[in-house]
């Protein structure tokens, strides 16, 4: 069943490598959290109730409902145009992301044995590399701030997959992304969008030497 | 368990402590002739406290997460620090700097994942410094390497080193100065604390190799940089802010060159800490004069004012590394680790690399004091600086000169004992 979810979880990223409008990053981002929500029921089966509530309710609120909403609501508000303006064609994109994993995969044979699951591991780092890609390669400020929401969905997978036998890292790591994502959403919605109109890392280049 | 104060750690809170005093005296100075109203003083303040207390709590953590957590936090004090103008060109770098951070602090979060996987191998679960140092020869390797490779691209953020550095460098242009006098300073020095003791569980282990060969190439990479980007560079707040990033390559090459070298390079961050920490906070009578960054709208420094003029050349031999500095003497020793070790390729790219960045930095501060303007702007004529504002800054040019020749018993011993946690 873990395996099943990772997979429809890499599924995602490479839907997102091609998809072409803002909008749908965002649905597919609220997609990513509700797959997060399963695969922490599982892994963390055992662990202390309170855990669970707590995990939940990043994955399920935070992840599927807070962010996307706020963000849907930055699009409207800031009437971003729907295309996603990507550097390079989907395409490339689909290649660049089939290499990324396919070199995971490859990589992951070599892991020393039994310290994490391979699945896992794959996922999460062919998650955090496509979030980087990502970042870098769409025109729009709100991409940046999508990508970074990608690469810690993965380093969430990364987590789940070390922290079984450490609870307390688990919830650092989701205290992390809590406090980074309100920080830099934050930002986005009380000032970025306003001042910055044009809402493109174009307008973001008058400091340099 | 969580924090210990050990040689290192006392080191980086008493140049804290030394460059705090100034800074708080040049905030005053700078917010007063900002006029700046009350509630701005507020935050600025508070921000700064907050900025200070973090980096304090980051240099005495004894446990990993300890300092990944307090790095984070003066991520928040800096963004704020940062923002202070409420400009445009401040508001694009700090969201370059937030968003960096953001993301290094992620790398970071990796690297101890991939670090607890060792200890868990090793059968711990201990995240303490103190016990990757007792586990280090049974830690995994691969987790160990992998984990230190994110670590270390995390902290490049701080300390200001390839890939990580850009942010820092927007975020120095556009703060007050006071407020970038510190992130080119005791910020600096908590990167390298994070490193520092990142490395030293590196050094104890079979991947000590490994760990040097990657900070060496990444030092030269920020060489590099730094020197293409200096022979063009327009700014005088870039132009610290790079000699920044050139002077920490050159701590992290003196920190993998054995005891030798490495003593010689915290010796060199704190001397650094003083002389950029004065050259950041000479900035604001500059602004006073020429009403602008760009090194071509400045110029005759010397006949407008006399005494902040010599205070600007001393301080110019200093960063350079030129006698009478200090940084002469560190700079001597990070050399002549890199002869002892046989590191000549090193050597003689790092010498290549230095002498382009002295020809820089001279070229542009020597045109400031003594030619004339290339574009003279209408200067604010009225408003002249205090000749006692320059009087902090001689006295931390004087502190590092001092240090380098006359270095105190207790600071060597001191030294000593921080280079004994890696050899």
């Amino acid at each position: 069943m873990r395996e099943l979810l990772l997979i429809l979880f890499l599924t995602s990223i490479f839907l997102m490598s091609i998809a072409n409008r803002m909008r749908g990053y965002v649905k597919i981002l609220a997609f990513q959290g509700i797959v997060l929500f399963a695969l922490s029921i599982i892994e963390l089966g055992e662990i202390h109730i309170a855990n669970l509530i707590w995990i939940s309710v990043e994955t399920i609120i935070f992840k599927s409902i807070i962010v996307p909403a706020f963000l849907f609501h930055i699009i409207n508000r800031n009437k971003i145009t729907r295309e996603a303006e990507p550097f390079l064609p989907h395409f490339a994109s689909l290649i660049i992301t089939t290499i990324i994993t396919t070199a995971l995969c490859i990589g992951a044979q070599s892991l020393p044995e039994g310290s994490i699951d391979r699945y896992s591991f794959v996922a999460a780092m062919s998650t955090i590399f496509f979030g980087l890609y990502f970042i870098c390669s769409r025109r729009k400020l709100l991409s940046q701030m999508i990508g970074y929401m990608v690469i810690e969905n993965g380093v969430f997978i990364l987590t789940f997959a070390v922290g079984n036998e450490m609870p307390f890292l688990v919830n650092l790591g989701v205290l992390l992304d809590i406090f980074a994502s309100v920080l830099l959403l934050g930002f986005f919605a009380g000032k970025i969008g306003d001042v910055l109109k044009d809402n493109s890392i174009n307008s973001l280049t008058s400091l340099k030497d | 368990m969580f924090f210990t104060i050990d040689a290192l750690s006392i080191i980086m809170l008493i140049v804290l402590a030394i460059v705090c005093v100034v800074v708080f005296f040049h905030s005053f100075t700078y917010l007063r002739r900002q006029k700046a109203n009350a509630r701005i003083k507020a935050i600025y303040y508070l921000s700064l406290l907050l900025f200070i207390a973090a980096l304090a709590l980051g240099y005495i953590s004894g446990h990993i997460v300890m300092t990944w957590v307090f790095t984070e936090v003066t991520t928040l004090a800096a963004g704020v620090l940062i923002y202070h103008h409420r400009d445009s060109l401040a508001l694009e770098s700090v969201w370059k700097y937030v968003f960096v951070c953001a993301i290094s602090v992620t790398f970071i979060f990796i690297g101890i994942l991939f670090w607890s996987l060792a200890l868990l191998n090793a059968g711990s679960t201990d995240l303490s410094y103190t016990s990757f140092y007792n586990l280090s020869d049974r830690l995994n390797p691969f987790w160990l390497g992998l984990g230190f490779v994110f670590i270390f691209t995390g902290y490049t953020a701080k300390i200001g080193l390839f890939p990580m550095f850009t942010a820092g460098i927007d975020a120095k242009d556009s703060a007050p100065s006071p407020s970038a006098a510190m992130l080119s300073s005791v910020l600096v020095n908590l990167g390298f604390v994070g490193i520092y003791r990142a490395y030293a569980v590196i050094a104890r282990s079979s991947l000590a190799a490994f760990g040097q060969t990657l900070i060496i190439v990444t030092a030269l990479i920020t060489l590099f940089v730094a020197t293409v980007y200096m022979v063009k560079i327009a700014n005088f707040k870039r132009m610290l802010a790079y000699s920044s990033i050139e002077h920490s390559a050159l701590v992290s090459l003196g920190m993998v060159l054995g005891p030798a070298g490495c003593a010689a390079a915290i010796l060199h961050l704190v001397m650094h800490s003083f002389i950029k920490s004065g050259l950041f906070l000479h900035y604001p009578q500059l602004a006073v004069f020429y009403g602008s960054k760009s090194i071509d709208d400045m110029g005759d420094y010397f006949n407008r004012n006399p005494f902040g003029a010599v205070v600007l050349v001393l301080g110019l031999f200093c960063i350079t590394a030129v006698p009478p500095s200090g940084l002469f003497v560190s700079e001597l020793g990070i050399f002549s680790a890199m002869i002892q070790n046989g590191n000549w390729l090193v050597l003689i790219l790092t010498m290549l690399f230095l002498t382009v960045l002295i020809w820089a930095i001279c070229k542009s501060i020597f045109r400031v004091v003594f030619l004339p303007a290339k574009n003279p702007l209408a200067a604010p004529q009225d408003v002249k600086p205090h000749t006692f504002e320059s009087v902090f800054q001689l006295l931390l040019f004087i502190l590092a000169i001092a240090i380098g020749y006359f270095t105190p018993i207790k600071l060597i011993s001191l030294i000593a004992e921080a280079t004994f946690l890696i050899y």
